[in-house]
């Protein structure tokens, strides 16, 4: 499937994604609340198949806290970039994808460890690299920690 | 016969004689009790040491290593200083451990082997006990070590020390069967238990060489199961140290786990001796039939040496298969064991009863 | 910020009989920490710990400009750091859009393959250590030395070489670089048999892996589990073939593809990419071009705002680096993908219902290198 027709689709899946130009892969940012009901089509649709969650990362851009999820097809050998965003810093809950790509599992429990995004419905959201009792989340472009962040 | 030059049986007359005509009887057995005690604590040390080295440097040698070689020429006195370090370490007292049976451990697993020594004649007249039942009297009081090995488990209060205890007992509790069948085919063959009997009946040829096939598949087997009886690689599953970190004696330290260390060695020592006794005819000089030249420069060599020679013989095939294979995992050394050990060895005895009854044998 | 209230899950319920493997065990191969609920010897559960060597590098990259970032990913998996340096060489220049010079990118393939066949070396050591066979472990070392001092004598070092710069390579290669590399090869196409007949041939080591900890197609998808792990169970996940890098679209090499997806196809996956990395160094090493061994690069590197991903083949799989970069000369967020984090998501799965002594050797397969996983 070209690019063009897994734009259409994308869109007609989520009419609210907005597509980003000139990148690397082909980006859509969606409402946060979609993810799911998009990932879910994104795999199990035969010419989509979207089977390969290779990356997961979490962003601060200061305005929003941003999860990137990086899709690859094995099948058909095309890729996808999507970026799930919330302006709510107090408490971000995002659909985990565990269940879809269970690769999920151990990227969505970083992305809550560096930056307290949770994910609903994950089987054992707990930090994986920080300690139980660690306050705040240091991958937030507002973490302050005098002791072991030197400034320069 | 002429490896009578090297008998040691009136030397060993003329001692009990003398001590007891100089004490009364009491006093006499207690003092040749003491002597034997003390030859066998000294015997045991240094053959523990050498056998320390002695695997360093063998393995050294499998793995392009050059082995210890810095304490004294060749790292001869390594195991030495490695001992003194054992003695200087601290002992360290486990909390919540069962304190008797975790110090009282140790003992019984050294003493099982301690024991076994007693038995095993290293020379003409040169034992300490010649028991009717010797092979018997080896088997049962080898496999005592296990209890040692169970009990250090146990009471250790540690999860890694008793998951290698219970493969312990149960890999022990079925490679006796091994053991014992295997030596039972060659009980066959010599009519006797005895030891020094068993070495007598070997003079005209090894029972390896004497029993056909069956007593070189009783050999195989005796090896295969002894090892596995003393804990060796490939066998080494109770103390396998990539699973188990190190297994039983993970808790022990200083002269407490060099008692454990010891034992192993020890016991590889006499299975190897055991072997060497029972299949290749113990002190018994290596004879060919006809060539009276051959055999009686063959004599000349102490029976001490030939009985040596062929327990490092045996030590060193131990040591070359622990160095070269993979460790087995338990459900595979238990299959090993009842699928194909036992009813192999049974059958084996059932052809060697046959050539026996039939008198096919040499 | 106000904090967000999270319950801790209870990861062990009362009357199970775990164990802790770790972080200090020996076949656990640094500080990763497993605890394993068993029935007797079986493995029931385990739950994966890391974080015992977590330095935050990704959080440091923020702070640092490109050229130091890759003294960083040394520190990552560092039995393939110059694959990792690679990757955000590779980063830098697809973004600046330097072209290298040829010469640079048959050094680089050169040295990869390299890097991969001696970290191949180390696990096939410590597989053969895991497995209870220790002479396996001194035989891999020792070949591994022979790289490590081609290496020291082009560039210093040994285990953390920083030896790729954006734009090209800190300095020139040994002038002896070429005929000893061939030598090491001659050498080693004689030793690989060695390995074959210590381990491979092995009835133990057979029986005690096949049929063991069976990855499906399906699951190594969906876990992300790449590299040589991921191609044993079929897999097809080589970045070199997928999209091609430095001179791996000029060679001829092949994919070693198996479909049973059990420890002892992973073993053979391993074995037989050393094989086909010394192919690709064979077809390179002869051929180098002469030229300038960097690109003419501007003093300070600020990448162009916007967003990069990377990709590799490291000796564990694909290692991905995930830059924003908002202009500045420090990036906005870089994220790296490591192979070993997502290999580590599926031990719990595949490892289920086996014997603990088998746990030892699933991981054992997998190769991992904790540092990369917490990096």
């Amino acid at each position: 499937m070209d690019n063009e027709s897994i734009k259409e689709r994308v869109q007609a899946l989520v009419p609210e994604a907005q597509l980003e130009e000139n990148k690397q892969f082909i980006t859509f940012v969606i409402p946060a609340e979609k993810m799911h009901d998009l990932a879910l089509s994104l795999k199990y649709n035969e010419d989509l198949a979207f089977d390969y969650l290779f990356c997961l990362t979490g962003v601060d851009t200061v305005k929003h806290l941003v999860v990137v999820y990086h899709l690859a097809s094995t099948k058909h050998g095309h890729s996808l970039v999507l970026k799930a965003q919330t302006t709510d810093r107090e408490n971000p809950a995002f659909d985990t994808i565990c269940d879809i790509w269970k690769s999920g599992e151990f990227y969505e429990r970083e992305v809550f460890d560096m930056f307290g995004i949770r994910f609903n419905n994950h089987p054992d959201l707990r930090r994986i690299f920080l300690d139980e009792n660690w306050k705040g989340f240091p991958f937030r472009k507002d973490y302050v920690d005098e002791v072991n962040i030197v400034e320069l | 016969m002429a490896f009578s030059i090297y008998d040691f049986t009136s030397f060993n007359q003329a001692i009990d004689k003398a001590l007891y005509n100089a004490l009364p009887p009491v006093w006499a057995l207690i003092v040749e009790m003491t002597i034997i005690g003390l030859v066998f604590l000294l015997f045991y040390a240094l053959v523990g040491l050498f056998l320390v080295y002695a695997e360093r440097k063998v393995c050294a040698f499998m793995q392009n290593r050059v082995g210890p070689n810095r304490v004294g020429p060749y790292g001869i006195f390594q195991t030495i200083a490695d001992f003194i370090k054992l003695l200087m370490k601290e002992l360290i007292t486990i909390k919540n451990s069962d304190k008797l049976l975790f110090n009282l451990a140790p003992f019984i697993v050294i003493i099982a082997s301690f024991m076994a020594i007693a038995a095993i004649p290293f020379g003409k007249g040169l034992h300490a006990i010649d028991f009717d039942i010797g092979i018997l009297y080896v088997i049962a009081v080898s496999s005592l070590g296990v209890v040692g090995i169970l009990l250090a488990g146990w009471s250790s209060n540690n999860k890694y020390s008793l998951i290698g205890a219970m493969r312990s007992g149960a890999q022990i509790v079925s490679y006796e069967l091994s053991v014992g069948l295997s030596l039972l085919t060659i009980i066959i063959l010599a009519g006797t238990m005895q030891f020094s009997q068993i070495v007598e009946g070997q003079a005209t040829g090894w029972f390896i060489f004497k029993g056909h096939i069956p007593a070189f598949i009783a050999f195989v087997m005796f090896l295969i199961a002894s090892t596995a009886e003393t804990n060796r690689g490939p066998f080494d599953l109770a103390e396998a140290e990539s699973e188990l970190t190190a297994g039983f004696h993970t808790e022990y330290s200083g002269i407490k786990f060099a008692f454990f260390f010891l034992a192993e060695y020890m016991n590889m020592f006499i299975v190897a001796s055991i072997a060497a006794t029972v299949f290749l005819g113990g002190w018994m000089p290596f004879h060919v039939g006809g060539w009276s030249g051959f055999n009686h420069i063959m004599d000349f060599i102490p029976p001490f040496i030939w009985y040596l020679g062929k327990t490092a013989f045996v030590i060193f095939l131990m040591m070359w298969f622990k160095w070269t294979f993979p460790r087995l995992r338990i459900d595979q050394l238990l299959n090993l064991e009842w699928k194909y050990l036992l009813p192999i060895n049974l059958v084996n005895i059932l052809v060697m009863a046959f050539i026996v009854l039939m008198g096919w044998h040499f | 910020m106000k904090e967000v209230i999270h319950t801790p899950v209870p990861y062990i319920e009362e009357e199970e009989y775990h164990i802790n493997m770790g972080p200090q065990h020996p076949s656990t191969h640094g500080v990763l920490r497993l605890v394993v609920t068993l029935q007797g010897e079986i493995v029931k559960k385990l739950k994966p710990h890391c974080g015992y060597i977590h330095r935050g590098i990704e959080k440091m990259c923020e702070k640092d400009t490109y050229p130091q970032i890759i003294h960083l990913t040394d520190r990552m998996d560092y039995l393939s750091a110059h694959i990792n340096n690679h990757a955000v060489c590779l980063l830098v220049e697809n973004a600046l859009q330097v072209e290298v010079p040829e010469r640079v990118k048959y050094i680089r393939t050169i040295i990869d393959e390299l890097t991969r066949i001696q970290s191949h070396q180390l696990w096939w050591a410590c597989y053969g250590m895991d497995l209870g066979g220790l002479t396996c472990f001194f035989y891999g070392l020792r070949d591994r030395e022979k790289i490590l001092d081609i290496f020291e004598q082009s560039f210093g070092s040994r285990l953390l070489h920083s030896y790729y710069a954006p734009g090209g390579l800190m300095m020139d290669i040994h002038p002896d670089f070429q005929k000893n590399v061939k030598a090491f090869i001659k050498y080693f196409r004689k030793k690989i048999k060695d390995y074959d007949r210590i381990l491979t041939g092995n009835v133990i080591m057979q029986e005690r892996t096949r049929g063991i900890g069976i990855l499906t197609r399906d699951n190594a998808i969906s876990y992300a589990v790449t590299g040589p792990s991921g191609r044993a169970s079929g897999f097809s996940c080589d970045v070199r073939k997928h999209y091609p890098y430095a001179c791996y679209d000029k060679v001829d090499f092949k994919e070693i593809l198996y479909t049973e997806g059990d420890t002892l196809h992973r073993y053979f996956a391993r074995m037989e990419e050393m094989r086909e990395s010394m192919k690709i160094i064979e077809q390179l090493i002869d051929n180098i071009p002469a030229g300038d061994y960097s690109a003419k690069m501007k003093a300070v590197l600020k990448l162009p705002a916007g967003e990069y991903y990377q990709r590799v083949e490291t000796a564990r799989g694909e290692l991905g680096v995930y830059c924003i970069s908002d202009g500045n000369k420090t990036p906005f967020r870089m994220k790296f993908r490591s192979p070993n984090f997502s290999n580590l998501g599926v031990l719990d799965s595949i490892s289920r219902d086996t014997k603990i002594a088998d746990l030892v050797a699933i991981g054992a397969s997998l190769d991992f290198v904790i540092p990369d996983i917490d990096r």
